[in-house]
């Protein structure tokens, strides 16, 4: 009747320079997705030559892993929590505690290691429990909960201990933290055993990208051309082969890695794909408009943050499994370094922006950069300077990059 | 021949992508004079005005800005300011918990190497105030003033740093009748006593024609035209016509004659306190009733309670001390939370699309299924290829022009915003739709088009409420309308009763009864 034609004509026109801007945005976001990954490729390569090949041998990469598998544990639980705009600055004290609860229920009272584990993951959903009431229902902002669950959980752990350390824990409790896939006697028996674990995961790998790529055909969703699926594809067979080949030749798969990677698949796909995990993204991109659509915003936050005492537990139980005793100051700053992986790895202080791939890439940069820098004698004193640069240059790269769009 | 203050001449500002926002414009603004800048959304008048005031700083755009006789050159607002070029943006620019004497000389304080003379301030600010016509202590913060007056503060604000030339960009869209006629008085006041040369961004035409003395049209980055009081033909359809490019003949739809069915939602003695003050009654033992196939108006000056009415039937989520009885085809439903309301068939579409409507950050896809997802999901696992499916078919059905259901909803224009919300609240399928000013700030041609949306709804046996401050809108759409002031529903009017005239009387009628 009147102008719905010519809208439509004019818009037309801008379609064209939409489409362009779309393309160069999604070349932009696909810099932003991969930029931190090269980052930590090229300060590996860095190291790789600083340290005359030390820092990527077999041995070397699997005392990386270990070294770090519980600040990437935190981290997977962080990033749920930096998503909806919160944080939480207690995981390092959870950590202690939870080390400290079952150090006493183990080695002081005896009780079974499996008894004792699961305890303490459930009091780790306690703890979670605690904080997220006061963060969702109290309104009480994440940051002051958290920084009195710092204080709070630190004291109790040293109220546990008594000021004392508590060592050293059964072997059992050591398993997943110390051992390789070759210490379990099913697998010690099979030669390659972590070989055929890589081919296994190189199949699993290429089988979902196919997948997903079908799907987006299907759906109509813009892809990539066909050869860059294959690459793609090449280079996730070779890094999989490539990585247990190069593991195999130390004592195996660190039975660690295999929980991390459980971990970040299970995180990975309830982010992605499930209605919980776009509620949380929803959450943290406008914490109105998902109320409004009739979404119980409360109960999302506080589940997020049980799921983060809950992380903390296994991360305590690793961290003491580890060390092999549970000590009144252990997991010190842990807190900030998982934060730390969440931001370096591409997560917006302000929430809603975030992966669990991301956080992990983030973790991993900062693993590499200690390794690194220990392995060449560089003093913890400016470790921390480094990393503390490394932060700021990440965060700062990435809001330019935003801006820039 | 009157002197000419400003002249832009051939403006071209380009934006990364290609995207050429302005192209080669022009235009002469007569000192003293009031000049109006009408287009579409996205027709490229804000981004003339940042041109103007240097947040576009010069050598990103081409062509030649001559003021006062002299090229200039701005690099910032603070470059075109020292030349009294003072521009109001649409969102106002006050800092909520500072004074208004606080406000007006923020970034301009009376200072002395760098100590505030808070008695200066106080004295000055009170003169400016009283120019405005704003009776308030200076102490006051901000954010215990209306809007209306707020708006009063920038433009003592703009006073303060001897202002020659005053942008306005749409300072009228969020006032009700009476702070807009206050306003434009004020304009027209300034430019008697001072001699203020002003600039006005507008979608309401009519006070554009009452106002200015020359209206320049812009469409698609380009001028189109410039009208000239007294010389050329000034209405509303004359402008509507240089702003699509053709002439309107209806504005709003036909209301087709559909059969308006059983009662299918009645709400009794509704009435709601405010969350912020204790003892304020927001909304005051309201009742009503919506048959099906029925659009129901609900007209009212800002801050009558109508947004607060709708939010606390929307499952409690404004308000306190909430007590009435809601009727769902007649059984009583109680609402508590806003999935209680969704689930018993209510719908609310905000009024704030970018506060309280959309994930900006978020794409188009995303947005249309937050309130569903349990749907598109089994066992919490999201189906893609339905949510795909679904976001696709709504974007083609409402014209959502967007390159594809992945574009951020935040590189959305207006229309398009709004469409997006729409196309999320029909999809989850209310039997009752609120629509909270479901055009504001959307130009002409996408207005048409949701009122078409909301006409094929009626058609399909939904009851639609609209509210909405502007009243020919109300007046265009509804089949009935309810008159809200002050809390209260003060009138209800058929189609046949219902003109300005008849709701502008219930209104006065019961303000003034109020009063006695």
């Amino acid at each position: 009747m009147m102008s719905m034609e010519k809208a439509v004509q004019s818009n037309g026109q801008n379609d064209t320079t939409m489409k362009s801007l779309m393309n160069k945005g999604t070349f932009s976001t696909a810099m932003q997705k991969y930029a931190m990954f090269i980052a930590l490729i090229l300060i590996a390569i860095f190291f790789q030559v600083l340290t005359d090949g030390v820092l990527l041998a077999p041995m070397n990469i699997s005392k990386l892993i270990m070294q770090n598998s519980y600040i990437l544990i935190l981290a997977i639980g962080m990033l749920p929590c930096i998503l909806t705009g919160d944080i939480d600055l207690s995981v390092g004290s959870v950590v202690a505690a939870i080390g400290a609860i079952a150090g006493t229920l183990i080695i002081s009272k005896g009780m079974s290691v499996g008894a004792a584990v699961i305890a303490c993951l459930a009091i780790g959903l306690l703890i979670g429990a605690w904080q997220g009431f006061w963060v969702a229902f109290v309104r009480v902002p994440a940051f002051i909960v958290t920084l009195a669950g710092m204080l709070i959980f630190r004291g109790l752990t040293m109220v546990i201990l008594d000021g004392n350390t508590l060592s050293p824990f059964p072997d059992s409790y050591q398993f997943v933290a110390q051992k390789f896939l070759q210490d379990i006697p099913l697998f010690a028996s099979i030669p390659y055993s972590t070989m055929i674990i890589g081919v296994i995961l190189a199949a699993v790998c290429v089988w979902l990208e196919v997948h997903a790529y079908r799907q987006k055909v299907q759906y109509g969703i813009p892809v990539g051309s066909k050869g860059t699926l294959l690459v793609k594809n090449a280079l996730i067979v070779f890094v999989c082969l490539f990585a247990t080949y190069w593991l195999s030749q130390f004592k195996g798969l660190p039975l660690i890695l295999i929980l991390l990677a459980f971990l970040i698949a299970v995180y990975s796909f309830i982010c992605n794909k499930t209605v919980f995990g776009r509620r949380v993204y929803a959450l943290g991109g406008n914490e109105n408009a998902t109320r409004l659509s009739g979404i119980k915003t409360k109960w999302v936050r506080f589940i997020v943050f049980v799921n983060m005492g809950l992380m903390a537990a296994v991360a305590g139980l690793v961290f003491s499994a580890r060390l092999n005793c549970a000590a009144p100051s252990a997991g010190l700053m842990f807190e900030l370094d998982a934060i730390a992986a969440c931001y370096i790895g591409g997560a917006s202080a302000t929430g809603g922006i975030g992966t669990i791939v991301g956080a992990i890439v983030g973790g991993l940069v900062m693993g590499t950069l200690n390794n690194g820098m220990s392995i060449m004698g560089i003093g913890i004193d400016w470790q921390q300077m480094i990393k503390g640069l490394v932060l700021l240059a990440a965060v700062a790269f990435d809001i330019y990059n935003q801006s820039k769009k | 021949m009157p002197k000419v203050l400003l002249e832009m001449k051939d403006i071209v500002k380009e934006f990364p992508g290609n995207v050429r926002a302005l192209d080669r414009v022009n235009i002469q603004v007569e000192e003293g004079s009031i000049h109006a800048l009408v287009g579409e959304n996205g027709a490229g008048k804000s981004t003339l005005m940042n041109v103007l005031s240097g947040i576009y700083p010069y050598g990103s755009y081409e062509g030649e800005i001559c003021y006062d006789g002299e090229e200039c050159r701005f690099n910032t607002i603070r470059d075109s300011e020292r030349k009294g070029i003072v521009i109001i943006h649409q969102e106002l620019a006050l800092i909520p918990y500072l004074s208004v004497m606080e406000n007006i000389f923020l970034g301009n304080e009376k200072q002395s190497h760098g100590i505030i003379n808070w008695e200066v301030c106080r004295a000055e600010a009170m003169k400016l105030m009283q120019r405005v016509g704003l009776d308030d202590l200076p102490d006051v913060p901000v954010n215990k003033l209306g809007v209306g007056k707020q708006q009063l503060i920038e433009i003592a604000k703009a006073l303060s740093k001897d202002v020659r030339l005053l942008i306005l960009d749409e300072p009228t869209a969020s006032l009700n009748d009476d702070d807009s006629e206050k306003l434009l008085n004020l304009i027209l006041e300034l430019r008697e006593k001072m001699g203020v040369t002003a600039i006005i961004i507008s979608h309401k035409l009519n006070e554009v024609t009452r106002i200015s003395d020359k209206i320049t049209v812009i469409r698609d980055g380009r001028t189109i035209e410039t009208l000239v009081k007294g010389v050329d033909e000034i209405t509303e359809d004359r402008i509507i016509k240089g702003m699509v490019g053709r002439e309107i003949t209806n504005r709003y739809p036909p209301r087709e004659d559909t059969p308006i069915g059983s009662t299918c939602l009645e709400i009794k003695d509704w009435t709601v306190y405010s969350p912020y003050v204790a003892g304020k009654l927001m909304v005051d033992h309201v009742s009503f009733h919506v048959k099906k196939g029925e659009v129901v108006g609900i007209a009212g000056l800002m801050g009558a309670g109508r947004t607060e009415l709708a939010m606390s039937l929307f499952g409690k989520a404004y308000g306190r001390n909430i007590s009435g009885q809601v009727f769902k085809d007649g059984k009583e439903v109680r609402l508590n939370c806003v999935a209680d309301a969704i689930n018993s068939g209510i719908a609310y579409v905000t009024e704030d699309r970018k506060g309280q409507g959309l994930v900006l950050m978020e794409s188009i896809r995303e947005n249309i299924s937050l309130p569903t997802l349990s749907r598109l999901a089994t066992r919490g696992v999201i189906n893609a290829h339905k949510e795909v499916k679904v976001a696709e078919d709504y974007m083609q059905r409402l014209h959502i022009k967007a390159p594809g259901i992945f574009q951020k909803t935040g590189n959305l224009s207006g229309g398009n915003q709004q469409k997006v919300m729409l196309a999320r609240w029909i999809y989850a399928d209310p039997d009752v739709l609120i629509l909270d000013e479901p055009t504001r700030g959307i130009d002409v041609g996408a207005k048409y088009e949701i009122y078409c949306i909301i006409n094929e709804l009626a058609k399909k046996g939904k009851s639609v409420i609209v509210i909405s401050s502007e009243l020919p809108e109300v007046l265009g759409v509804s089949d009935r309308i309810y008159v809200m002031n002050e809390g209260r529903f003060v009138g209800e009017l058929s189609r046949e009763e219902a003109s300005q005239e008849s709701v502008m009387r219930c209104i006065m009628e019961s303000s003034d009864s109020q009063a006695v």
